[in-house]
């Protein structure tokens, strides 16, 4: 590698990060720690019927049982769950405030920091937008409009008041509780995140969204995000989330289940920036995130866009269970990682259903000293005949200090089923930087521009308001100057 | 104003030397050709011209518009009016040749303190010169070079260079490999183009494009080192003798 691309190298593994201002606020916390006193805490915070916190306590019991999963390529200290705060609100938060004149200022100047705004006059145009901080909702956008359309979007914790009987159907349907120790954990204690219903042959017609805040200090974040779409309805949803700049790790562990019924659609798209630790690997968020839909209707699709940038640890496997006949399962992924970032993230797809096809895209992107992992499985089941698979996962390594690693595993016990597996590993081409430099590129403006468009197929899957954003946010994560 | 000179230049990579005090001088609006067998050093003279930093200068100087060229890196250089138009243009995958086109004129207007343009009359601009070179605007959504015919590729230089508007080009065996149509188009794009102020260094193995341009100068070159310099009619004693009388 030559001087000027070291140089660059050095400069983007300098990067600072944009969104580590903490919020001076007031919280409400219980006492450190995780015994069935923590759960019934939470529960009645949120003023929970008696099922839910029965269900939560019995989440508990499986979890006090099960090992950490460790199939994963990463490297990280044991985690104390007895050092962990597992709830945080601002004070005042014991019910949702009605609107914004009862937020405290602080929080609606904290989105707007983040580029969130939530003042009427100010929404982003056709983004509806829930914004979590910490363990609680604190406003959502657009809520009137969506109501009319018999759409319900709200925080989960409204939700299981509202709409119990939904909460209830659903609620650890497609991903139970024993599941793994993550699961469990998050169904145990789960604080707030968004819930979607669309009702019968309704399209959605604006981006639905929820924004998610970790402020508070020592405390975990257990993100419970619940879609239904119902038989031919379509939406897509939107999650974006930061955090403060720390020398602790900080845990987050969500759990999200997508249900889409006959002939309904539901896109899924993350922008994962979570603070990521510094260039010597202190501090960061450990995101380990438990993403499933099921495709349970013929004709059904779901699909899953992710952009990884931030967080110190990423162990990830958004999964579609494809049931219904002829269902679609999509998984488009850009992870990035830098420093002493370790990210291992990629999908699970289990075809079940006849004629059931899936489509996997990964593009990972090393720097620094990071590790990135894909790893991905492809179940083809007894009876889905025909079923399809294609997979393609490119990895591109910026400097040579860094780790790229595949792992596809591929299980078909149907003859007629076809898979097909791509993979390349390649590095940052020289040629490529000369070409554009050569055209009066920077060096920067030309790496960025190479990885932008290594990404493309996957960014182009983004809601179109958000893919200038994630275009943005990839090159912030390679680049020294902050946008 | 000195616009181009070359000064004893040595020039080596991973320790072996290729070019072996090289001269040479370019004036403002001159057409210079060189031709030379295989392995002479045509395109490593090139790419020094280029600032590629693979090529490690041993000795001598360069000037150019007044100033020490050597000074400069690789898109400083470009930005002050330096393109190659290149041998084997590189594919970019996934990287649209507007965009990029877009960043790259405005680099170099930045640099002139002249207003950027933005992505509207830049897209105007574009397509206006691709409709005078005759390339098809469905070429204008692809990415760089990516699946490109070799002879579209160097179409697609040629047009690069007819939207940035360099004062200094290098052609790098732009007319190898194509057929008498895009030949055609290549010639035409350069006779439109050049003017009183441009300069071009042209390499190449045939005569037939330097009958269609007229060149002012013509060298031969051997063994990293200009052997011989005349005008056109050196061009046909090589296609007659090839470069063994040098
Ligand atoms: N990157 C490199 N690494 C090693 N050797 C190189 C490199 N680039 C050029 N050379 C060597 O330098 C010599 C000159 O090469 P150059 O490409 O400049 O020749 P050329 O005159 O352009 O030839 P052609 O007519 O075939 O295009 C050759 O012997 C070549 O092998
Ligand atoms: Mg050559």
């Amino acid at each position: 590698m030559n001087t000027e691309t070291s140089k660059t190298l050095e400069k983007y593994a300098q990067e600072k990060y944009k969104y580590g201002f903490v919020t001076d606020i007031d919280s409400d916390r219980p006492q450190k720690g995780l015994n069935e006193d923590t759960i019934k805490f939470i529960s009645k915070k949120k003023n929970e019927p008696e099922w839910m916190l029965s269900w939560r306590l019995n989440c508990y019991k499986k979890w006090l049982k099960m090992p950490n999963p460790n199939w994963a390529n990463l490297n990280f200290p044991e985690i104390d769950y007895q050092d962990i705060y597992y709830y945080s609100a601002p004070k005042g938060f014991e019910k949702k405030p009605k609107d914004l004149s009862e937020v405290d200022p602080k929080l609606i100047e904290t989105y707007n920091k983040l580029g969130i705004p939530l003042e009427e006059q100010k929404v982003l145009a056709g983004v509806a937008v829930d914004a979590v901080f910490d363990s609680v909702s604190v406003a959502t956008t657009y809520k009137e409009e969506l109501e009319k359309l018999g759409i319900v979007f709200c925080s989960i914790s409204e939700a299981v008041q509202i709409h119990p009987e939904l909460v209830k159907k659903y609620l650890g349907s497609v991903i139970p509780p024993g599941d793994h120790s993550f699961s469990a954990l998050n169904s145990a204690v789960f604080t707030d995140g968004s819930f979607v219903y669309i009702p019968e042959n309704v399209k959605c017609p604006i981006e639905l969204s929820t924004y998610f805040r970790i402020n508070a200090e020592e405390t975990g974040q257990f993100e419970r995000t619940l879609i239904i779409a119902d038989k031919g309805s379509y939406v897509s949803y939107l999650e974006g989330c930061t955090a403060p700049q720390r020398d602790t790790n900080q845990l987050h562990a969500a759990n999200v289940e997508l249900i889409a019924l006959e002939d309904a659609e539901i896109k899924y798209a993350t922008i994962q920036n979570w603070y990521p630790g510094d260039e010597n690997g202190k501090g960061g968020i450990y995101n380990f995130v438990t993403k499933r839909g099921l495709c349970n209707g013929k004709n059904s699709k779901i699909s899953w866009t992710q952009v990884e940038t931030g967080s110190a640890i990423t162990w990830k496997y958004p999964s579609c269970i494809l049931k219904g006949d002829n269902s679609i399962g999509e998984f488009y992924s850009v992870a990035i990682t830098n420093n002493f970032q370790q990210a291992d993230t990629g999908t699970k797809m289990t075809h079940i259903g006849k004629k059931t096809r899936s489509k996997i895209i990964s593009k990972g992107i090393s720097l620094g000293n990071s590790q990135n992992t894909y790893r991905g499985k492809v179940s083809i089941l007894r009876k889905a005949n025909k079923a399809r698979n294609y997979t393609q996962c490119d990895s591109l390594l910026v400097g040579n200090k860094c780790g790229a690693h595949t792992i596809p595993y591929i299980d078909s016990k149907n003859n007629s089923a076809v898979v097909e597996h791509e993979a390349s590993t390649s590095k940052i081409n020289e040629e490529q930087l000369y070409y554009c430099r050569q055209r009066g590129l920077s060096h920067e403006e030309a790496v960025s521009l190479i990885v932008n468009g290594f990404c493309k197929q996957v960014l182009q899957e983004l809601p179109m308001e958000f893919a200038v954003e994630a275009q943005k946010l990839v090159s912030i994560s390679l680049e020294g100057s902050v946008g | 104003m000195i616009f181009l000179n070359i000064n004893n230049l040595s020039v080596s990579i991973e320790g072996k030397k290729i070019l072996n005090d090289f001269n040479l001088t370019i004036n403002q609006g001159e057409i210079h050709a060189i031709m030379g067998p295989n392995g002479s050093g045509k395109s490593t003279l090139a790419n020094v011209l280029a600032g590629n930093e693979d090529y490690e200068v041993d000795s001598g100087k360069i000037m150019y518009k007044d100033k020490d060229l050597l000074d400069l890196n690789i898109e400083e250089r470009a930005q002050r009016g330096i393109f190659i138009a290149f041998q084997y243009p590189v594919e970019i995958p996934g990287v649209k040749i507007t965009p990029f086109l877009q960043a790259s004129i405005n680099s170099k207007l930045k640099n002139e303190n002249k207003p950027e343009l933005d992505r509207l009359s830049f897209a105007k601009l574009l397509r206006k010169k691709a409709e005078d070179l005759g390339i098809n605007s469905e070429m204008l959504k692809r990415s760089i070079n990516t699946g490109f015919s070799g002879g579209e590729k160097k179409k697609y230089e040629i047009l690069q260079m007819s939207v940035l508007n360099p004062e200094f080009t290098i052609f790098d065996e732009t007319d190898s490999g194509l057929d008498v149509d895009a030949l055609r188009i290549v010639t035409e794009g350069i006779n439109n183009f050049k003017n009183n102020n441009n300069s071009f260094l042209i390499i190449t193995h045939y005569q037939k494009l330097l009958n269609y341009i007229n060149p002012d100068h013509v060298h031969i070159m051997r063994n990293g080192k200009i052997v011989k310099s005349g005008d056109i009619s050196l061009a046909g004693e090589i296609e007659e003798s090839g470069y063994q009388n040098f």
